[in-house]
């Protein structure tokens, strides 16, 4: 298994398993199409890692709900983070694949845990680069709160009150499926 | 992933296996910025960049200034004939000028082999990339080389990369030769007895061939070098004819090598002398794609030196 942020810490915590992931990714499927009354003009972009693993997710199941496949992406957001000229050896870029135009697009961004916002905004920044979308929606497994930037989630899988120095990971399997969440003191 | 931890890029001689295996990933997700209408990220705003040409480059510097610019980096571009060199400035003292108006990055060609070593122990704090010093280095054209090849074949190990020309006074071929004999190629050499430099294949896995027919024999890639008049003196060869007549590539003597094998040229190319017209626009042809991958491939080694030393 694996999953996005440190696994040092030592006491874990299950908040969601396997069957409440599935639930949640399902409710937000529906809310996605229920909001943009079907998949016209939907696109989903999921964030590296672990966004991307469920932005895939949620395009199978809206598939399965809709019969009509939603283009799914991915974006890497290493380029434009608000961190980059730190003093730490800058991080391997990701691949960023979005082989359609997002020009009038519904783009449904997708993330497994919102924080700070900080990732978000990045995304956004890179969205706008790839064409000026429609409307962008954001779709998240986990809000743990903490946030320093003006950003909201359009569909949260589960709201989880934490304390600033606890992790939430959501960790994944050999092929990429969604185990388990775990709040780590 | 192995971190960059360096704050210059001077010699693949000082990087190793896993650094080069880096900055070729970074290259390769860096090619999506190049295919998008908005051809730009925020990533170096702010940094400043003064690309110092001490040699003639249209390539190499032009890449290098794109490169830059696409990571939102602000660059600068000075040439020897608009300098102060023109009015006998020393390099230490134009370093130290430079050096006052606090760029991040130096981006050097010069004619010294070494050079960038020197103005890197005058530049603290600022990082120094080598776009080609003297018969020393061309590490851009190296990663930019090794990428282009890792794009046909998906691997580097086990392949047979034959260079031919005038060794002695190509940077791009000691760069090939660090780069790609750590990454498990097998290079071939050849060229004419006096420009082929002594000990040349105690540089590693390395063979030194007494003809091209032998070096190119069922090559993956055939990499021909420029002969470079400007460096060296008039008695290397007698003629352009009779240099291509025994090392120059052409349809004929190319179907030795592999039946896919790519062929590869740095730039610019004498047509006619070390490579026939046939071969530069024929299919095995890789050296458009080459230029392409250039840019990448500096966009990658600007982000990685800006990043952290962590030491």
């Amino acid at each position: 298994m694996h999953g996005r942020g440190d696994l040092m810490a030592n006491e874990k915590t299950v908040i969601m398993d396997n069957s409440g992931i599935k639930r949640a990714v399902t409710r937000i499927s529906h809310e996605i199409l229920e909001r943009n009354k079907g998949l016209a003009d939907v696109v989903l972009i999921g964030i590296r890692s672990g966004g991307a693993f469920l932005a895939e997710e949620i395009g199978r199941v809206t598939e399965v709900i809709e019969g009509v496949k939603a283009p799914v992406g991915a974006v890497d957001i290493t380029l434009y983070r608000d961190d980059v000229s730190g003093h730490l050896p800058h991080q391997a870029v990701g691949k960023t694949d979005i082989p359609f135009s997002l020009e009038g697009k519904r783009v449904v961004l997708v993330d497994d845990v919102l924080f700070t916002g900080r990732t978000i905004r990045a995304a956004m920044d890179a969205m706008m680069d790839h064409g000026r979308p429609a409307c962008i929606q954001l779709a998240v497994l986990i809000d743990r709160g903490h946030r320093e930037l003006p950003i909201r989630a359009d569909f949260v899988g589960r709201n989880v009150p934490t304390s600033i120095k606890e992790n939430v990971a959501v960790l994944f399997d050999d092929r990429n499926q969604p185990v388990e969440v775990v709040l780590e003191k | 992933m192995a971190e960059f931890k360096h704050k210059d890029i001077i010699a693949l001689r000082d990087l190793t296996k896993e650094e080069m295996e880096l900055l070729l990933s970074t290259a390769e997700s860096m090619r999506e910025i190049n295919s998008r209408d908005i051809k730009k990220v925020p990533t170096l705003r702010g940094k400043t960049i003064i690309n110092l040409f001490y040699e003639a480059s249209t390539r190499t510097r032009t890449s290098f200034e794109i490169a830059g610019k696409r990571l939102s980096a602000d660059t600068v571009n000075i040439t020897t004939s608009s300098s102060s060199t023109t009015k006998g400035e020393t390099l230490a003292d134009t370093a130290l000028n430079l050096l006052a108006m606090k760029p991040d990055i130096i981006v050097m060609r010069h004619s010294v082999s070494g050079s960038h070593y020197f103005l890197s122990s005058k530049m603290p704090g600022c990082s120094i990339i080598n776009a080609g010093d003297g018969t020393h280095e061309h590490p851009s054209q190296g990663l930019l080389d090794m990428l282009t090849i890792k794009d046909r074949f998906g691997r580097l190990d086990g392949l047979k990369v034959a260079i031919v020309g005038d060794i002695t006074h190509s940077r791009v071929a000691r760069s090939n030769i660090q780069g790609l004999t750590k990454m498990g190629s097998s290079l071939f050499l050849a060229g004419p007895p006096t420009m082929m430099p002594p000990g040349a294949e105690r540089l590693g896995n390395v063979t030194v061939c007494g003809s091209m027919q032998e070096a190119i024999q069922d090559a993956d890639v055939v990499m021909m070098l420029r002969i470079q008049q400007e460096r060296q003196g008039k008695t290397l060869m007698p003629n352009a004819r009779e240099y291509s007549r025994y090392f120059g590539l052409n349809p004929q003597n190319l179907k030795l090598a592999k039946p896919d094998a790519m062929v590869m040229h740095p730039g610019p190319i004498n047509r006619g002398v070390e490579m026939s017209s046939y071969v530069v626009d024929g299919g095995q042809s890789h050296i458009l794609k080459q230029v392409e991958n250039g840019v990448a491939v500096r966009m990658a080694m600007l982000y990685h030196v800006c990043g952290g030393e962590l030491e």
